[in-house]
């Protein structure tokens, strides 16, 4: 058993790690041909950063675009950074440093994490045009991170409280290769089942939002196509071999 | 046509409830055989179409990188799906942005993805089937590539890219759209839209001469292939023809003629209207931006300006330097010899609403304002200037620029709501290859939040002009504002409007002797 979930862990991390450095990879590879950043576009390196920043904090065009869709995804977004840094101090090798221990009060993002969730899930299921685009796996995504929220809740602030010792010592193990026993409480288990299918199913799921919105050509190009060219790799060639030509040079007076 | 139910406008926009299939149809009439293959595409859908179709999408994705990642990060939050004025129009969802996204979505992931060819089902992935491709078709033509949706996606995904990639793909399969690909046919062939020769043209401009100087007793010229003028005038033909279009021509004549700058037009690129860019075709865009090069080159002009024209503006802006080295920084020999020629104290290409400001600005121009008195002007933003350019090099300028030039010529302007201006404007509902009749339905419909902002400003300030710096937006006006209740005339070119105002100093010596 604690084998087997070892493994299923290893193996969900590697999934990520590969799946989610290929589609990098496969971004950064991709020309982008033509200059279309959108309005307002900034005119400045430094204005595409300001605005990079006001979309990954902020999510400043979804507030432009629906304040319920921004206020239940960005408490939630924001609840999973406290709970992801709080996590931290169970895999954090040897002495756990100071200041992961004064993460303790980050506990109580888990509300906003859940009330998030499940007002983005109202939406799927209450707002037909949302209904409309949801597929089986729009709801599956909402629904395994509400279970994840919901197990972490109950092993915290209800009375299933896994052995805090065997998962400091099974979350550090797996960090420095020393494994240990698994806690052998079903709650706990599918906690870090559930959490790894989430890291597993990154890189072939929607969650490449989070690489992909620094790779979005409308939010990231500086608009200066007058004063700067523009021009991708596979255009350069097609100028260098002429391949789309009309004659410019006509010595015809008329 | 049969008679069309058009709802009376609301007092407010109110989102509708979706009626699935309410826009189901065959979508435009296709091109013939004779007008794809003028293009270099297949003049009827091939037999293997499907398999071209996916071998295009894995070309057009390992090439645009915009395309390949608005396919992978869209997590379906809904946040486009109210925004677009065809849905808004019509309720039908397909017509949402996203909706519309995942017809190309759902098979790129079928056949591209994981999970879409493992789990189909759990991922709404699917085949590219006879009626996934009328869907594409049908609907990826009830788009108008106006952008509104990706100023509130949160990763800015831009359906205008899908939408360009699926016609391609379509183009490629030998399904294409007789509008926008009979046009393209004879701007390659002739140099305008139009397919107007040469003769033709100058007789218009001749035309335009005498109106002109008969009205205002002055000899404003439109030259025609006038070498070694200092600007090539690139305007879409519309302005050559088309109510109102031509009274911004001559607005921008005016203009010419009290700057003091030479100027002239080309009859061998006497279009800047770009409808490669509706097809999604950057070989298409470019020999379109070639011609306008060669004949910068072949006048020997020091600056190019641009008309009022919103797609022509953003591919002249956004794209020239681009596709064709027009601006700095290209090296092959042509773009080189053009860059010594043009005169890099002026932005080139530049907009005629940028030429103009200036000259306001420096107090070249001289207005009777009072001339529009009778106007209660309001402007309406084009989609491809307001979201796909700027003006004045300065943050927004797109916005600003406009809206000075309409002050220095009129002293009565009002913006509409906030909502539907500037980045979030309203598209007129006929761009992106959309402005023909076997498409007026939509057209109409999708004009809708438009007609919705327009009668709000015309019921609290007053507004009985609208006022619009592109040619696709003037015809489209013209044509729906009376399914509205509104009357077809209050559409006119900011250029009018300067026209009207414009006073005008006799600048030829010997007309000025005549007239003493």
């Amino acid at each position: 058993m604690t084998i087997g979930f070892i493994f299923f862990c290893y193996l969900a991390l590697l999934i990520c790690i590969i799946g989610v450095s290929r589609k990098i990879v496969q971004y950064w590879q991709t020309p982008a041909p033509l200059k279309i950043p959108i309005a307002p576009a900034p005119l400045t390196r430094t204005g595409v950063f300001m605005r990079m920043a006001a979309e990954v904090f902020l999510f400043k065009s979804l507030f432009r675009a629906s304040k319920w869709t921004w206020f239940f995804g960005w408490i939630f977004h924001w609840a999973l950074v406290l709970l992801f840094i709080r996590h931290l101090g169970y895999f954090w090798p040897g002495d756990t440093p100071e200041v992961l221990l004064k993460t303790e009060s980050f506990k109580y993002a888990s509300f906003p994490l859940i009330i998030g969730l499940m007002g983005l899930l109202g939406r799927r299921i209450f707002v037909d045009r949302v209904r409309y685009i949801s597929a089986p796996s729009d709801y599956l995504m909402l629904i395994l991170l509400i279970a994840i929220g919901a197990s972490g809740m109950l092993m915290t602030f209800a009375l299933y409280y896994p052995d805090m010792g065997l998962v400091y010592s099974f979350a550090e193990g797996l960090v420095t290769l020393n494994w240990s026993e698994l806690p052998s409480e079903w709650i706990f288990l599918a906690h870090i089942f559930l959490a790894f299918t989430l890291i597993a199913i990154f890189p072939i799921s929607k969650l490449l939002h989070a690489p992909g919105i620094f790779f979005s050509p409308t939010l990231n190009q500086v608009d200066n196509a007058r004063k700067k060219r523009h021009i991708s790799s596979w255009a350069m060639q097609k100028e260098t071999d002429k391949e789309i030509f009309i004659e410019q040079n006509s010595e015809k007076d008329e | 046509m049969a008679e069309l139910e058009i709802d009376k406008l609301p007092t407010y926009l109110e989102i509708p409830a979706i009626q699935k299939d309410s826009m189901a149809g065959d979508g435009p009439f296709k091109a013939s055989a004779e007008i794809q293959e003028q293009l270099g595409f297949p003049g009827e859908k091939v037999e293997n179409w499907q398999q071209i179709a996916i071998e295009k999408m894995a070309e057009t994705t390992s090439k645009y990188r915009s395309v390949q990642v608005f396919l992978d990060a869209c997590v379906k939050c809904g946040a486009c799906t109210d925004k677009c004025h065809y849905y808004l129009g019509t309720a039908d969802p397909k017509n949402m942005p996203v909706a519309r996204q995942d017809l190309f979505r759902s098979v790129y992931r079928r056949h591209f993805t994981f999970a879409g060819k493992y789990f189909p089902k759990l991922v709404g992935a699917k085949e590219l089937d006879d009626a996934m491709l009328d869907d594409w078709y049908n609907y990826f033509h009830q788009c108008s590539q106006c952008r509104r949706c990706a100023v509130f996606c949160p990763y800015g995904i831009d359906t205008a890219e899908i939408s360009m990639a699926a016609r391609e793909v379509m183009n490629v399969i030998g399904v294409g759209q007789k509008y926008s690909n009979q046009i393209l046919g004879r701007i390659n062939k002739i140099g305008n839209n139009l397919g107007m020769p040469e003769p033709a043209l100058r007789d218009t401009l001749l035309d335009l001469e005498e109106e002109i100087e008969k009205e205002t007793g002055v000899a404003v010229k439109l030259p025609l292939d006038n070498k070694h003028a200092e600007i090539l005038m690139v305007t879409p033909s519309a302005d050559f023809f088309a109510e109102p279009h031509i009274d911004g021509l001559i607005g921008y004549a005016k203009v010419f003629h009290q700057s003091g700058v030479t100027w002239t037009m080309s009859s061998y690129a006497s279009e800047a209207a770009n409808f490669g860019m509706f097809i999604g075709s950057y070989e298409v865009m470019r020999k379109g931006a070639l011609r306008i090069r060669k004949a910068a080159l072949d006048l020997g002009v020091s600056r190019i300006v641009v008309g009022e024209c919103g797609h022509a503006w953003r591919v002249a802006y956004s794209f020239w330097n681009t596709l064709s080295g027009i601006g700095g920084g290209a090296s092959d020999e042509y773009a080189l010899k053009l860059q010594k020629q043009l005169d890099s104290n002026y932005p080139q290409p530049q907009h005629i609403i940028e030429f103009t400001y200036d000259l306001i600005q420096k107090g070249i121009l001289t207005f009777d304002k009072t001339k529009n008195d009778h106007r209660k002007v309001t402007f309406h933003d084009s989609c491809n200037v307001a979201r796909g350019s700027n003006m004045g090099d300065i943050e927004n300028g797109q916005f600003i620029l406009p809206r000075e030039v309409i002050k220095a010529a009129c002293n009565h302007f009002v913006d509409m709501p906030k909502a539907t201006i500037k980045a979030s404007t309203y598209c007129c509902g006929g761009g992106g290859g959309l402005l023909t009749d076997d498409l007026i339905e939509l057209r109409i419909k999708g004009a809708m939040p438009r007609m919705q902002a327009l009668k709000q400003s015309q019921e609290n300030d007053g507004v009985n002009t609208l006022a619009a710096i592109c040619a696709i937006c003037k015809s489209q006006f013209s044509k729906v504002l009376p399914n509205y209740d509104f009357d077809p005339y209050m559409i006119v070119s900011v250029h009018q409007l300067v026209s009207d105002a414009l006073v005008l100093s006799d600048k030829s010596e010997t007309k000025a002797e005549d007239s003493l």
